[in-house]
């Protein structure tokens, strides 16, 4: 059984606009230890389903299920969720400044969550323990630095401060919503550093989401790719990457600038998302596909088995046979650098 | 924080200092000749010459300002014009009830407008919400007087006819006289007073807890596994109290000059009141130790508020 199993998971809420469907049949499995990286861009719905998942969504219409080590999480009570939070999954947060309360020093917030899951820790023994949770995560002098604010810390150090307190309860799972995302490139390594040397240390699993397909690269294991609130496709690391089936997944790696391209044009998913209020029919992704025939416009895709390979599943009409994906591939990107080609010779007539 | 301090209190003199210029111009802006009026209607020039000298009305402005700014400076205020009683024993004998009135009342209205904002904030749009809303809005919307007067009404006029006299008309009783007395004299008051302000202080929670329950920080609060009762209290009402502490620095500042319509409609002899009735009678002297204090309490409180920001918010109390 894996430690995190998600089934059909629906989040919908009810807005003056209409009625928002955030995330739509979400199904996953997170093994003990590994890392799940959950991609797509804002509005995919990642984060909403995490945070549904640890009950931190409010107001929404949730169904489907979310067993984590043979608890359910969908509908549990507000108590059993309150064990779990922070104690078994631990989470941290995009923007690490104001992820932290501005009022009270780091050492303080950390003692706060030891404190809140164990009773009998004593004050000093909860305040040793941060202080060496803090320099387990690289903070220097971090006996002198436990009860500064955490304005007083770069971005970088609040979100290792983040990670301290996260793990300070060596939890199961660790949720790390968009970690990287408001740092520094330079700072980015090194916080995931961080997280993997924990990872390893205490076996914790982690799901991370991301639109970067780099930290992608770097950190996971299994990668579930979504859009417009489902799963476009689910595969291995080395799969999305090298041997892609989802025209989706296929456009946001050719998205990437490629390092030595240097002066290339980049490019873009021509379009934007659909609106969650009222999805059209058939595929959401139809719109700004390159490949879309007549069904696609028809019918939604079901999640299903492509290359012959049962841990490689992909939402798309497209051929699952390798060969024939590979073809039509190579006649659109064809078509495309004839069209190219016309363009440059318009801008130059 | 000393820099900052220093910085606030420096201000603090600069302002006062304009004022006692603003007061002192209030002599020379007044419409009638006080040394004329005092001297009576059959009075000789010489008389009034006579008058004038002994005010020091006959000495050059620049003068006149430069003794009346040391002499206050000296705690002396001049006497008052019509009975000769030193001004700082008339608003030595008005402060004690203007405090009775206004400390005890702003700590209700504090307490209630945090208390209804709080409640109404974490269940917003509820029934309970909105039943809040209305019942701030019906006091705040109802002017000061309507409510004392409403307030005697039912809960002495009607109570007393009907047998139960607990509270009093009005009027004041020092609290050295019986600390019931005091409180029985003072409970109408105070609830005139806090009703109408902590409506204000209601919707000002309400609004800066909605704030800040958005915040990440409260996401990662829960996210912690902390008790809902400690991801509002420790949490999102202590970052949301700091605005409301300002306001309530300010707020505190001017209700010590004295709250005039409370003061009357209860008849008690507060600096509100006592204002009231030197400005009826031009007693300017009177008047402008009034000014004077009511300004100075003002500016001491947002001083005191700012500190208070300081102590509330680590990010302004080391930049």
């Amino acid at each position: 059984m894996a430690l995190l199993e998600v089934r059909d998971l629906r989040v919908a809420f009810n807005t003056p606009d209409g009625v928002v469907q955030a995330v739509r049949g979400l199904s996953f499995d997170v093994e003990r230890g590994s890392t799940l990286a959950i991609v797509g861009e804002s509005g995919s719905g990642k984060s909403v389903s995490t945070q549904t998942i640890t009950g931190l969504t409010r107001g929404a219409r949730i169904s489907g299920s979310a067993t984590f080590d043979g608890i359910e999480l969908i509908g549990a009570s507000a108590k059993v969720l309150r064990g779990i939070r922070g104690k078994r999954i631990g989470m941290i947060f995009q923007d690490p400044l104001s992820s932290l309360h501005p009022y009270y020093p780091v050492g303080w917030q950390i003692v706060e969550m030891i404190r809140a899951h164990d009773h009998h820790v004593s004050k000093d023994a909860a305040r040793q323990h941060a202080a060496h949770l803090l320099s387990l995560v690289g903070i220097p002098r971090a006996e002198s630095r436990i009860d500064d604010y955490p304005h007083q810390f770069s971005g970088g150090m609040r979100q290792r401060v983040m990670i301290a307190m996260a793990m300070s309860l060596e939890p199961d799972l660790l949720i790390a919503d968009e970690p990287t995302t408001a740092l520094d490139v330079t700072v980015q390594a090194q916080v995931l550093d961080v997280m993997r040397n924990l990872q390893e240390q205490y076996g914790t699993a982690i799901i991370l989401i991301t639109h970067d397909l780099g930290v992608v690269a770097e950190m996971s294991d299994e990668v579930v790719v979504m859009y417009a609130g489902a799963v476009m496709e689910k595969a291995a690391r080395r799969t999305i990457f090298y041997d892609n089936h989802h025209p989706y997944t296929e456009g946001l790696l050719a998205s990437l600038p490629a390092q030595g391209d240097i002066g290339a044009r980049l490019t873009p998913i021509a379009g934007a998302p659909p609106s969650l209020i009222s999805l059209p029919r058939g595929c959401p992704f139809a719109p700004r596909c390159r490949y879309a025939f007549d069904r696609c416009w028809q019918e939604t895709p079901p999640l299903a088995e492509v290359y012959d390979d049962p841990d490689h599943l992909s939402a798309c009409w497209l051929s699952s046979n390798r060969e024939v994906r590979h073809l039509d591939r190579q006649q659109a990107d064809e078509t495309n650098a004839t069209s190219a080609v016309s363009e440059s010779e318009e801008w130059s007539a | 924080m000393l820099r900052f301090l220093v910085r606030r209190l420096a201000l603090g003199v600069v302002v006062m200092w304009l004022i006692t210029m603003a007061v002192f111009a209030l002599f020379f802006i007044a419409p009638n000749d006080v040394a004329r009026t005092l001297a009576g209607r059959q009075a000789t020039p010489e008389v009034v010459a006579l008058i004038s000298h002994r005010l020091g009305l006959d000495q050059p402005i620049w003068k006149q300002y430069l003794d009346f700014v040391g002499k206050a400076l000296h705690g002396d205020l001049g006497f008052d014009y019509y009975h000769g009683v030193p001004v700082t024993e008339i608003m030595s004998a008005a402060l004690p009830v203007t405090l009775s009135l206004v400390i005890p009342g702003a700590i209700i209205w504090l307490v209630l407008g945090v208390f209804n904002g709080v409640v109404s904030s974490i269940r917003p749009r509820s029934l309970l919400d909105r039943g809040l809303t209305v019942f701030a809005l019906f006091f705040y919307s109802m002017p000061t007087f309507l409510l004392g007067l409403l307030l005697l009404y039912f809960l002495y006029f009607r109570l007393t006819l009907a047998g139960v006299a607990v509270f009093p008309a009005g009027g004041y009783v020092p609290l050295g006289d019986g600390v019931y007395d005091w409180f029985i004299h003072m409970v109408l008051p105070w609830f005139t007073l806090a009703l109408v302000s902590a409506a204000t202080y209601t919707r000002l929670t309400r609004a800066s807890m909605l704030d800040v329950l958005g915040e990440d920080y409260v996401r990662t609060a829960r996210s912690k596994g902390l008790g809902e009762r400690r991801v509002v209290l420790r949490h999102a009402l202590r970052a949301a109290l700091t605005p409301v502490v300002t306001q309530f620095g300010i707020d505190v500042g001017v209700v010590l000059g004295g709250v005039v319509v409370t003061e009357t409609v209860f008849s008690l002899p507060g600096l509100g009141k006592t204002a009231i009735d030197a400005i009826n009678q031009q007693d300017l002297p009177v008047i402008i130790g009034i000014v004077l204090f009511a300004s100075a309490a003002v500016v001491v409180a947002n001083i005191v508020a700012d500190a208070v920001y300081a102590v509330l918010d680590p990010r302004v109390r080391l930049h």
